[in-house]
């Protein structure tokens, strides 16, 4: 089970700014970041990348996205 | 579908549509629009307040098209590409209350973040200080959202609630059709036009509302944020948007070189005043309560447009702001800042100070 960060219905830039905080906390590993919008989705993308974390799978789920962001 | 997705999330994407949106701007102005103000948010919002004659400042009251066609245009784009997430309830009040502080930050300086990027590519040297309050404005922000400033969760609601703003604004360009300008009139039916001043300068309809639209895609698609791309920079040192912002400026400054519209100074530049203090202190204002709403003035028309209803609420914020402004002397004018200008400004900045320290409930 990978730590998850839950980002739905959260603006700008709240769901960046808990992904990379979890991300600090773990330092690597796998973590579950789910959004609700396409907007979220690239941002956390982009900002999981800058801090060396892969895009491991993206699946829509509901309203939103599921993304399985990884680090070994 | 998948190309054009990734294209507008990609750096090339981003800068296209800032490049777009900088060219597009200076010819409007070449068109019509005022000077180092084809496109503002901020203004274009209070000219629309002043044709529903919300304020009766007579020299800004023009139904601006561009504004209608940044709401379809979003809404179109986030339609097309599946991306309308019809969403609403996170602080409403709140929001509305940014939108207000926002607008009259802005009209202290005189123009949004956008216009202060257009003014300084007209050569505009006041537009600095803005810039730099901006800058400031949101480095505050920055601050609360390290300390765990939270808006809260914005639920999915029903497709309607998302639909209304778009509905709102297909109403606001019905009225615009059917109570067209008479030449030299202050009114048509129930609208106000501007005879003179800034609000009597503006393209033709038609073009303003391609342009519009045009940059509601555009925009929709690649998250264009004025706001965002200084936020990002400072928060997480991530230059994505600010690229956009950048090439925003770089071709509106060449738009404006190959047009002969750039003319640089600091004293009689077009809608502007030379109090420094002043240009810095409204956009500290603005820019802290655009970061506090996440999203900048256009961002926000953007986001109505995808069924974000908060966003809505702060685009209603603001044009009652606009409304304020006019009617308790808030607003600047070329002369200088309003005579109740500068108590506004300290009002609005602890205004937002509150909300800031108080609303700081952790989600995670």
């Amino acid at each position: 089970m990978s730590d998850l960060v839950d980002a739905r219905g959260l603006s700008c830039p709240q769901p960046v700014l808990l992904t990379l905080d979890k991300m600090k906390d773990l330092g690597q590993g796998e973590l579950t970041v789910l959004v609700d919008t396409d907007t979220s989705k690239e941002n956390v993308i982009r900002a999981a990348g800058s801090l060396g974390w892969q895009v491991k799978s993206v699946d829509a789920a509901g309203m939103g996205y599921t993304l399985t962001l990884e680090k070994s | 579908m998948s190309g054009i997705r990734k294209f507008f999330a990609s750096r090339a994407g981003i800068i296209s549509v800032g490049a777009f949106i900088g060219v597009c701007a200076a010819l409007l102005q070449k068109w019509g629009n005022p000077g180092n103000m084809g496109i503002c948010v901020a203004c274009f919002e209070r000219d629309i307040a002043g044709a529903m004659g919300l304020h009766r400042a007579a020299v800004v009251q023009y139904l601006r098209p561009e504004i209608l066609g940044f709401v379809l245009g979003a809404l179109l784009a986030a339609l097309a590409f599946k991306e309308f997430r019809p969403r609403a309830g996170s602080a409403p009040i709140v929001r509305f209350v940014l939108g207000m502080a926002a607008m009259i930050g802005a009209l202290v300086f005189l123009g949004c973040p956008w216009r202060a990027v257009l003014r300084l590519a007209g050569g505009d040297g006041n537009a600095i200080f803005g810039l730099l309050g901006l800058a400031a404005g949101i480095w505050v922000g920055t601050l609360f959202f390290k300390g765990g400033y939270n808006l809260g969760r914005s639920p999915s609601t029903y497709t309607s609630v998302g639909l209304l703003m778009p509905l709102i604004i297909l109403g606001l360009l019905a009225l615009r059709l059917i109570f067209p300008q008479i030449p030299d009139q202050p009114q048509s039916g129930i609208l106000f036009y501007s005879v003179k001043g800034p609000g009597s300068q503006h393209a033709a309809l038609a073009v303003s509302l391609v342009v519009g639209l045009a940059v509601g895609v555009l925009a929709q698609r690649s998250r264009f944020c004025t706001m965002g791309a200084i936020r990002d920079l400072i928060l997480f040192r991530q230059g994505h948007l600010f690229f956009g912002m950048l090439a925003l400026l770089g071709f509106a400054f060449l738009t404006n070189l190959a047009v002969g519209q750039f003319k640089p100074g600091f004293v009689g530049q077009p809608v502007a005043h030379t109090q420094e203090l002043w240009n810095f202190l409204g956009m500290v204002v603005a820019g802290l309560a655009f970061a506090l709403a996440g999203g900048c003035p256009g961002r926000q028309l953007f986001m109505a447009g995808e069924g974000d209803g908060d966003a809505a609420v702060f685009v209603l914020g603001m044009i009652a702001g606009a409304a304020v402004s006019h009617n308790f002397g808030l607003a600047s004018s070329p002369a200088g800042v309003g005579p109740h200008g500068m108590a506004a400004v300290i009002i609005c900045l602890a205004a937002l100070l509150f909300i800031g320290f108080t609303m700081r409930q952790k989600s995670a």
